[in-house]
């Protein structure tokens, strides 16, 4: 099985953001990891090709920093990687990111691709269905057991408020991961000093040249949220913060 | 003719989802302020009670697009039937509620019509003529008002869960065209199974009057014994955010929010919870949110009652030593 996975770096989960000047994007100089279900989708394609053989390849769109989840992916267990790299692959919407995964990966021959269900950042939860629309290939979401039968696959989908569906995918084809399919690894010193070693193929802008397209939606303000609600923020030490607490508790909500 | 705002009801196993009545009252608000007309479409076999629920709406035309090889949903049945009726009919605004069906069709069919969807908004605007879409980012951090890049037509936007409420759609008379369509051999690929539920939920947490939620502010499932003492000493249920559930560290009955359960108790108490967007369609209905995080900007604080920004670690142990006094009649 020859597999591709798409990963993308994004702001750490308690990292503060802060908006730019113009009020269009965040401010860029805050710590990064790897976008959360992605990681769980490349665990999937490294146990699947512990069960199956194969290849395991990574590739993300994103400015030179992004490398580092590349790194990382390579000392799991990926054989290669491929990095798309330009600072304004940041402001790329969904389309022309799977746009430019698809000129990327143009004559390997993959069975299956992977990506997270959905990014921290943008949040679009498209980039790998709207793939899968541009090769031509059938598609899966919200992914969380996918085993491997004659014909092709036997997926288990995730559906809302607790119910699953399971369905046969034929190959090739591409599946969005949900979050929980596996238990993470973490790399391993050898897989670190293995990393330096594998190789690394970087594109630039210019090997996308008229093949993006341009962005169909545009942000035309990012803010922070108008609050919904008045929220009584409580100040003191933690003893007078608890003292407050069960004073709303007793006396207000009446719950104790 | 006015232009066309077209909601695509959804409908699983002959069953009308209600999420998409809230995307009607969506459509419905927009339509009074540009001036549109509204239309509902519905895909489906044997829909026959859906139709008539959907033609009690305010609506221009409600349409029932039928064939047997919509029975059981597939991306590739849905891309390819909506991809023909909307190509002939040309709607100015496509307008969907976010489920995980749309999710999984949705972005496909806008590409295949060489357009996008705005996914995923809270509400909109209408500026000097121009139709703003509201969206979180950064997992509720930031909200973006986001405009399509052309003129249309062919907008396609997903409404959030209660976004919208869905008993405001305004009731009337629609006449039902149903439309008889055939999807050829071969464009379905894949072969749908049955829908089904694990192993019986063991925790009914909709029951539950009082809950203590956890997220990664947990930090150590050994830590999750005090958050359990603190739903006990107050007559509740401990639940989690996903990441918690994905950890193995509680099962999955115990996760709250759009892929787990929907909660709306007397009492929640968010220990640790950013408040991702996902996590907070699942609790938001719960009358008093008291919310314990230690980042002043984590989005849960937009929606909690009461707030303290610290360490959880520092403020539920003397908080239980409160309660205890409290209920020991120390006061």
């Amino acid at each position: 099985m020859k597999i591709l996975v798409c990963i993308k770096q994004v702001p750490q989960k308690d990292a503060p953001l802060k908006l730019n000047e113009a009020g269009t994007w965040i401010r860029e100089d805050v710590p990064y990891e790897v976008n959360e279900p992605d990681a769980y989708a490349l665990e999937e394609a490294l146990q699947q090709k512990e069960k199956h053989g194969g290849e395991v390849v990574v590739i993300t769109v994103g400015p030179p920093r992004s490398q580092q989840v590349l790194r990382e992916a390579l000392a799991k267990g990926a054989d290669r990687a491929i990095h798309l790299a330009d600072d304004s692959f940041v402001t790329l919407d969904a389309v022309s990111t799977a746009r430019a995964i698809a000129v990327a990966i143009e004559g390997q021959s993959f069975d299956m691709i992977f990506t997270g269900l959905q990014s921290d950042d943008y949040g679009f939860a498209q980039t790998g269905v709207l793939l899968a629309e541009l090769l031509g290939w059938p598609h899966a979401t919200i992914i969380i057991g996918i085993e491997k039968t004659e014909s092709g696959l036997r997926l288990k989908r995730e559906l809302e408020a607790g119910q699953y569906q399971w369905m046969d995918m034929p190959l090739p084809c591409v599946l969005t991961i949900q979050s929980g399919i596996n238990k993470l690894r973490y790399a391993t010193l050898m897989g670190i000093k293995q990393a330096r070693n594998k190789p690394l193929q970087q594109l630039t802008r210019t090997h996308l040249e008229g093949k993006l397209g341009t962005n169909l939606q545009t942000i035309e303000r990012l803010y922070v949220p108008t609050k919904q609600k008045t929220t009584e923020m409580l100040q003191g030490s933690p003893t007078e913060i608890a003292k407050k607490l069960v004073d709303i508790l007793r006396n207000e909500l009446r719950v104790i | 003719m006015p232009e066309t705002i077209l909601v695509l009801a959804e409908q699983q196993q002959s069953k009308l989802n209600r999420v998409s009545l809230e995307t009607v009252a969506a459509a419905q608000a927009i339509a009074k302020e540009t001036g549109w007309q509204v239309e509902i479409a519905v895909l489906g076999h044997d829909i026959a009670a859906i139709e008539e629920e959907l033609a009690a709406k305010k609506a221009a035309k409600v349409y029932a697009i039928e064939s047997p090889q919509l029975a059981a949903y597939t991306s590739d049945a849905y891309v390819h039937v909506l991809k023909e009726f909307l190509a002939g009919r040309q709607p100015k605004l496509v307008l969907m509620p976010h489920t995980y069906q749309v999710r999984d069709f949705a972005p496909r069919l806008a590409l295949a019509l060489g357009k996008t969807v705005i996914p995923d908004a809270v509400g909109y605007k209408y500026e000097n003529g121009k139709l703003l879409f509201t969206r979180q980012m950064f997992q509720g951090k930031f909200a973006a008002d986001v405009s399509f890049s052309d003129a249309g037509p062919l907008w396609m936007a997903t409404f959030q869960n209660a976004a919208f409420r869905g008993d405001a759609a305004e009731v009337g008379t629609a006449p039902v065209e149903t439309l008889q369509v055939t999807v050829p051999d071969g464009v379905i690929r894949v072969q749908p199974h049955e829908i089904f539920r694990e192993a019986r939920q063991a925790v009914d947490l909709s029951q539950s009057e009082a809950i203590v939620a956890v997220g990664r502010g947990i930090k150590e499932q050994k830590n999750l014994a005090m958050a359990e003492e603190l739903a006990k000493l107050l007559g509740g249920d401990i639940a989690a955010s996903r990441p918690i559930c994905d950890a193995g560290w509680l099962p999955l009955d115990r996760q709250v929010g759009s892929s787990g359960q929907t909660i709306a108790p007397k009492l929640y108490i968010a220990l640790g919870i950013s408040g991702a967007i996902q996590h907070i369609v699942g609790m938001k209905g719960s009358r008093t949110i008291i919310a314990i995080n230690k980042d002043a900007e984590a989005p849960i604080f937009e929606i909690a009652d009461i707030g303290v920004v610290a360490n959880l670690f520092d403020i539920v142990p003397p908080l239980m030593e409160e309660m205890k006094k409290v209920k020991a009649g120390a006061y």
